[in-house]
């Protein structure tokens, strides 16, 4: 990475993915969804950069590494506009958009205390109910969750 | 496909297999001694206590002739020793063949039907559901007005935090039901209830004042408890608590086949002198709950009865 001529200049992606178009607050909440702290490829992220579609943006560059469709989807609860591009050979070969499944195992945790998902040792299942506005609905206790309230396990 | 035949929530059951339960209960009220359940073991686990859900459960066992085993206070078992959930219900499971569950938290009897590999009946999960509840208000409305359908269902009170009128909500959807909601606007008939009627092409009113005319349309008057501890305002607790009493002089003009239920206790939301009203059903509803409840036994069990 280096800095020439006023500009950000970033190595192009030989072989990998890019998770673009993901809203600036909730990069960090993506690195950690992905679990990329545990990959030793090269990883480059990009925050608070301009974007004309949703102001502020960040971008996610991963060397060598290619992630199954329901990993990706998962993104769709934190940046349901994230752009996946899958780099092979420095050629973007397939674009994507993430969409939410009908069904997120263990991956969110239940905004209800007293539910028994938040006492017990077990995993979190939560069925979408609204995919355009991000309501899910616990499996347990059967309580709805806004996008607002949404927080990762 | 559930796993197993567990009744954790009303919406388990299909129109069909609702109508199947209340029949097996109009049998059982005919005769409710019936041994169906001999040589049968039956686990009440009561995490959170209930003395007349669990009274009323274990009338249903006894007169189906099966034997029990169970708590009342979890402050006797190994949960207080950190045992989980998941730990109790498998280990019961091996020596019974059913589980009767009530538990504090929301959910647990989801879970627990997850894990037993026996059936499991919730008999209340927290603030969850209570399908046993369910089942016995249906019984009375089906016994009380010959039909489900194409009833007028007002419910007055506490349509916010009241499970049970919730679930009656969800269950009476099958049969082409009129509601009207009579609530305070702090503890009004949540959103997404709204949202499950308009789905469904459900018609319904909401009232912020409890009047005769709205009385006098009414095939059931489901009435709540409006608690105290559910206002943030007590100023507005003070205001509204007797709005929402239920006089006899107010049943003057109501339908000749109204009935009046409350799924008990209830505190000053029905007046004393409405008791020797013969519209005031709420004490043979609690009675009908032994049948009901010996009707949904036998149909988690799958023994059927057939006169």
């Amino acid at each position: 990475m280096e800095l020439s001529d006023k500009e950000l200049k970033v190595a192009a992606l030989e072989n990998g993915t890019v998770i673009d178009h993901i809203p600036s607050e909730q990069l960090f909440k993506v690195v950690s969804l992905l679990h990329l702290d545990r990959i030793d490829k090269n990883i480059t992220i990009g925050n608070n950069l301009c974007s004309k579609k949703i102001g502020k943006k960040g971008i996610i560059k991963i060397a060598d590494t290619y992630f199954k469709e329901d990993e990706l989807n998962k993104i769709a609860i934190l940046a349901p506009n994230a752009k996946i591009n899958i780099i092979k050979n420095y050629a973007v070969i397939s674009k994507q958009t993430v969409s939410l499944p009908d069904e997120l195992r263990d991956i969110i945790r239940c905004a209800n205390p007293k539910c028994i998902t938040n006492n017990e040792p077990m995993p979190t299942v939560f069925d979408v109910i609204d995919k355009e506005h991000i309501v899910v609905k616990c499996r347990y206790c059967e309580q709805a969750i806004a996008k607002e309230e949404i927080k990762l396990k | 496909m559930r796993r197993n035949e567990s009744l954790v929530s009303i919406t388990d059951y299909s129109k069909e297999e609702i109508l199947e339960v209340l029949e097996t209960a109009k049998l059982f009220e005919k005769n409710p001694n019936r041994r169906v359940l001999d040589g049968k073991v039956i686990a009440t686990l009561f995490f959170e206590p209930s003395t007349r859900t669990r009274l009323s459960f274990e009338t249903a066992v006894n007169r189906l002739g099966g034997r029990i085993i169970g708590f009342s206070d979890a402050s006797t078992t190994s949960s207080t020793k950190g045992e989980t959930l998941k730990d109790t219900i498998i280990m019961v499971s091996n020596y019974v063949d059913l589980i009767i569950m009530r538990h504090y938290l929301d959910g647990a009897a989801r879970y627990a039907s997850e894990v037993s590999p026996k059936p499991i009946i919730n008999a209340g999960d927290g603030s969850n559901q209570h399908p046993s509840q369910t089942m016995l208000d249906l019984y009375s409305i089906y016994k009380t007005q010959g039909t489900l359908e194409n009833l007028n269902i007002t419910m007055v009170g506490d349509l916010k935090y009241g499970r049970t009128v919730h679930s009656l909500l969800m269950a009476m959807s099958h049969f082409h039901p009129t509601f009207h909601f009579v609530a305070p606007d702090e503890l009004k008939m949540p959103e997404e209830y709204k949202i499950y009627c308009d789905k469904l092409g459900i018609a319904y009113t909401e009232h912020h004042d409890f009047t005769e005319e709205i009385i006098n349309q009414a095939d059931i008057l489901y009435m709540t408890r409006v608690q105290r501890e559910r206002f943030t305002d007590l100023m507005e607790y003070e205001k509204v608590k007797n709005i929402y009493t239920l006089r006899n002089a107010m049943l003057e003009n109501s339908k000749p086949n109204l009935r009046i239920l409350h799924p008990l206790p209830r505190v000053n939301e029905i007046a004393y002198d409405v008791d020797n009203n013969p519209k005031a059903y709420y004490f043979e509803q609690a009675k009908n709950g032994l049948y009901a409840r010996q009707a949904i036994i036998c149909k988690v069990l799958g023994i059927k009865i057939n006169d």
